[in-house]
């Protein structure tokens, strides 16, 4: 127990850098898998066929590699912007892929009777969009994005093996230092975890509630 | 074609998609050509960056390799399959003291990042090199954990009617879990444990971390012999994503099977609620996540 309250600067600290990571690579993830995601639903074959290989690609290769790739690869081409960017960037373009197919879905979970309808009664496509089709849809991808987000939080652990000062590098400094006190270092590491898989999946929940629609 | 997004398109809306189609080609060949020419001129297509994919010793080490990520996915997911069944049923307990432990049990483990879990067993075990156990038995916690979740929901999936009958004929819950809930659970639930599968697979190259034999590990070998990191990586890559779609392929075909099977011909009810099910366990309780 002692262990972890003495070295909580060191641990606090890696949380810090783990929700750096998160919401650097997250935000990537969100920016390009709604353009992958508009790219798989629209209506022009090419664009669609372009975001499925893409999504084909990128979900299927262990992250791992893909941090491979960006950390060992890029700077052997000379693309080297630094290593925090290099990774962040590949968890991004990993993590949007699961982004792109949350929304997708999302968007193909809507009734095609309700946008018909719309269309039907007269509304244009950008009524169509913002007052039948995205309301729905966006209450639909509200928990898979919610699970991609958490999947996201642990990813980052990958950062820790390439040289990222994150919590589980921490853990790994920490179970080399005080080999006895392993099994307090590895609750305690993995119960902060816990914590913000936690947050996220509440913040979710609150969403959810919040957008509920009421039936009668 | 018509969709939740666009009608049937007429003769201008086609003119326009033409137009944006022939737009991405242009895009996607130029961004293609640029990146051919960058690694062109930082030599990357140089005989030395791809000479140990055709050289048999080499070839031998990446097979090798390919055999332990596969030993190494092969009995993490049947160990995964065995304490999921026994997580999951121990979830639906009656006794509070065993249903109790198995939930903090596995919202712990699902919650916790697989690496955390693979270098703390790592450490306990001493460190050792070249051993896949640590990574296993990593795997199996975690991916046992999901499994449970999924199996739980396709127990209850089970139309009540059947475990009602069950009871009715004098049968005991141990009886009606083992003999009419489980076996019906198991085939609904084969998709789901298909793509877990795919989960595990990819996750195998975690032990490159802890320096457990697989591809990863090979992979490394042949990097610090040539130095050639990218072309390795992508060969990897490449290995990776062949193994995935051969598995979802597969997890396709026994979809298709399951779906035309006479045996669940009666279970269209206890398929569709599978389906809410599995929606609530993806949506719902959003631990797991499909990464």
């Amino acid at each position: 127990m002692d262990v972890l309250v003495d070295n909580a600067d060191l641990i606090l600290d890696g949380f810090w850098k783990t929700l750096q990571l998160v919401l650097v690579s997250g935000a990537y993830a969100l920016v390009i898998g709604v353009l992958v995601a508009v790219a798989r639903v629209s209506p022009v074959g090419v664009l669609r066929g372009a975001a499925t290989v893409y999504v084909t690609l990128f979900r299927n290769t262990p992250l791992l590699i893909l941090i491979i790739i960006a950390y060992y690869g890029m700077p052997d081409i000379g693309i080297n912007p630094g290593f925090f960017p290099l990774i962040t960037i590949a968890m991004g373009i990993y993590t949007s892929t699961f982004i792109a197919e949350a929304l997708r879905s999302g968007i193909n979970g809507v009734p095609v009777g309700q946008a018909e309808a719309a269309r039907a009664v007269g509304m244009p496509f950008g009524m169509t969009m913002t007052q039948v089709v995205l309301p729905q849809a966006g209450r639909l991808i509200v928990p898979p994005v919610a699970s991609v987000l958490i999947a996201l939080v642990k990813n980052t652990s990958l950062a820790g093996a390439f040289g990222i000062a994150e919590a589980t590098f921490r853990m790994r400094g920490l179970l080399n230092d005080h080999a006895t006190d392993r099994w307090w270092i590895f609750f305690g590491i993995g119960l902060g975890y816990v914590v913000i898989v936690e947050v996220i999946s509440l913040i979710a929940y609150l969403i959810e509630r919040r957008w509920k629609v009421v039936t009668r | 074609m018509t969709s939740v997004l666009f009608d049937v398109p007429g003769p201008k809306a086609r003119r326009r998609h033409r137009i944006i189609g022939g737009l991405t080609i242009l895009a996607l060949v130029g961004l293609f050509a640029l990146a051919i020419w960058k690694l062109y001129s930082e030599d990357l297509f140089t005989a030395q960056n791809w000479e140990p994919f055709v050289t048999p010793v080499y070839i031998n080490v990446l097979l090798e390799g390919l055999m332990w990520t596969i030993i190494s996915a092969v009995l993490a997911i049947a160990g995964a399959v065995v304490l999921g069944v026994v997580l999951g049923v121990a979830k639906l307990s009656d006794h509070r003291i065993v249903r109790w432990p198995a939930w903090l049990f596995v919202e712990f483990f699902r919650a916790v990042p697989l690496l955390l879990l693979i270098i703390f067993i790592w450490s306990l075990a001493g460190y050792p090199l070249y051993t896949i156990w640590p990574l296993v038995a990593g795997l199996v916690l975690y991916n046992g954990s999901v499994l449970a979740e999924i199996f739980r929901a396709g127990i209850n999936a089970v139309p009540s009617g059947q475990v009602e009958a069950g009871y009715a004929l004098g049968l005991r819950k141990t009886a009606v879990t083992r003999i009419i809930q489980l076996p019906q659970a198991i085939r609904i639930m084969i998709p789901s444990l298909i793509s877990q599968c795919i989960v595990a697979l990819k996750d195998t190259s975690l032990g490159y971390v802890i320096t457990a034999s697989g591809l990863t590990v090979a992979g490394r070998e042949i990097w610090r012999t040539f130095g050639n990191y990218l072309s390795t990586a992508i060969v990897l890559a490449v290995i990776y994503i062949i193994l995935n779609l051969l598995l979802s392929w597969f997890g396709n075909w026994v979809e298709g099977r399951i779906n035309r099977s006479p045996k669940t011909v009666g279970n269209d009810a206890a398929r569709s609620t599978t389906d809410l099910e599995q929606r609530r366990l993806d949506n719902g309780s959003t631990v797991g996540g499909p990464v």
